[in-house]
């Protein structure tokens, strides 16, 4: 008979962090960034077909790295959980808050109770109708919530990137010069561990990005209440070319 | 309900209908229990939606409806709207009980993008007619009671590239229809309408006409249609499907057309 060790709980929980921290550390980066016109997500992407970042509702959309099987199943959670919440209620009443807090409660039950905790990072984003109104809510591992302002940078090299896009970051930037901010910091926090942050300024191949915008005014664009919408090679080709100077 | 999704995502499906029916199965337009006791006639307790028509014409379909619905022999509204664009690229009226048939309308919207978010792609059109085939289905027990629906489908086909059109009965039964369908109480003067106005050459102008004619023979002699309503301003509703999408035509375009056609009949100064 295999007698069991006791395992403080403060053991426990730093050794599931650690192991969760490790998966997420090995993922490639994702950029979520509030612009002028809309919200920018950028991710680190070399599959054109297995999406990092998806559309949970009218104006909010998702955001994750890690396992893919975890978070793609959490992405599909959320539209549910939203889908079932605007039909039940009203599309107005479907908000980012609202699912941050489930993804939130599902994210610790399962960091506490499972064998293994999730190995993803997420956020959700909300466009609002003013920059003001934008909502970034980033969800770790534990199920701990943050509503962070301005920029989010998750996945392995995140460090490296925040400090590229400190200084290029503003609340001016409109959608496609936050995609070529976005594109040169991951660009700088790529191969960081190999070989030391890359020269700043230029930017990633768009092969090996997944783009996509959460505009703000999808009515009066593009005549949807859909504000989420995919940017893909060629229009990003031309987004990444286009501003090459500034 | 989101943690256990999370654990097994294998049992969740795809279809937003068909989590609804496991998991709220209150929420579904078929999903209210019927009263008690035998068989009831529940036909008059509701307000009925009447005639829809629709058309193809080269490079897409159309679908109208008129502005009517009726409880017995009292009109219970002038303006509900009956043609919904389902997605991007189809669109759908509904004839019958109408709280029912607009639940089923908002059910079906919901359950197309929720397939389309949850895939990652748009699905095809016999999918879609199919989907709306089995939601049907699932109201025949209310429809038992008289509280039946009856849609009417169409689409642009992406992969062949024509606007298609599908009719559907209380048992779930698809039927494909070419050329043109009506459904609801005025569709037989309509039909009648649609066979003398419809050729092959239509383009979409014409083919807006058409259907507005069509509507105005079926209120003419269904007491359930209403006609171009003059006095407080209501056209029927219009939608056009081709390869840009769904779109519905203004107001102002069909205020046009109504009244070319009342124009034209009155100074034929015919009687029928």
């Amino acid at each position: 008979m295999t007698s069991q060790f006791y395992v403080s709980p403060e053991q426990l929980m730093k050794d599931r962090a650690d192991f969760a921290r490790k998966g997420i550390a090995r993922g490639r980066s994702v950029v979520v960034m509030s612009c002028s016109d809309g919200i920018a997500l950028v991710a680190q992407n070399p599959s054109p077909s297995l999406h990092k970042l998806g559309e949970i509702y009218d104006r909010i959309a998702f955001a994750a790295v890690g396992k893919y099987n975890e978070f793609d199943s959490l992405r599909q959670a959320g539209v549910r959980y939203a889908d079932v919440r605007g039909y039940s209620y009203a599309r107005e009443d479907v908000t980012a808050r609202g699912l941050a807090s489930v993804y939130a409660q599902s994210l610790g039950g399962v960091f506490t109770a499972e064998s293994k905790p999730f190995e993803v990072e997420l956020v959700v984003a909300e466009v609002g109708h003013t920059q003001d109104a934008d909502h970034l809510y980033r969800l770790t591992f534990d199920g701990s919530i943050a509503d962070e302002r301005g920029f989010v940078v998750m996945g392995g090299a995140a460090d490296v990137v925040v400090a590229a896009l400190r200084s290029e970051w503003s609340a001016d930037l409109d959608l496609p010069g936050a995609v070529r901010a976005a594109a040169r910091a991951l660009h700088t926090g790529r191969g960081v561990d190999a070989d030391g942050p890359r020269p700043p300024g230029t930017a990633l191949d768009p092969a090996l990005l997944e783009v996509a915008f959460l505009e703000r005014h999808p009515g009066t664009s593009r005549g949807s209440r859909r504000a989420f919408r995919r940017v893909d090679a060629p229009e990003l080709h031309l987004v990444l070319t286009s501003g090459s100077g500034t | 309900m989101l943690r256990d999704d999370a654990a097994v995502p294998r049992t969740a499906p795809v279809s937003f209908s068909e989590y609804l029916g496991e998991h709220h199965p209150g929420l579904l337009p078929a999903g209210r229990t019927p009263g008690p006791g035998g068989p009831v006639d529940a036909s008059s307790l509701a307000p009925h939606a009447t005639t829809i028509v629709s058309l193809t014409y080269p490079g897409g379909v159309l679908m109208a409806g008129d502005r009517r619905a009726t409880m017995g022999n009292v009109i219970a509204s002038r303006h509900i709207e009956k043609v919904f664009a389902a997605d991007r690229s189809s669109v759908l009226g509904i004839a019958g009980s109408a709280g029912i048939g607009l639940d089923l309308t908002r059910l079906f919207q919901v359950e197309l993008e929720h397939y389309e978010k949850i895939e990652a792609t748009m699905m095809s059109l016999d999918g879609k007619a199919n989907r709306l085939a089995a939601m049907v289905r699932q109201n025949l027990p209310l429809a038992l009671q008289g509280l039946a629906v009856v849609p009417l489908f169409a689409g642009f086909d992406t992969a062949r590239h024509v606007g298609r059109l599908f009719s559907f009965d209380a048992t779930g039964g698809r039927y494909e229809e070419y050329e043109h369908h009506s459904v609801g109480s005025g569709s037989v003067f309509a039909r009648g309408a649609l066979k003398k106005l419809w050729n092959p050459r239509l383009d979409e102008r014409t083919a807006v006409r058409v259907a507005v004619e069509a509507l105005y023979d079926a209120a003419d002699d269904d007491s359930a249609t209403g006609g171009p309503d003059t006095v407080r301003n209501l056209w029927p509703v219009v939608f056009v499907v081709d390869s840009a999408g769904a779109r519905r035509i203004p107001d102002r375009e069909l205020e046009a057309v109504a009244r070319t056609i009342v124009g034209t009949r009155s100074s034929a100064g015919r009687e029928a």
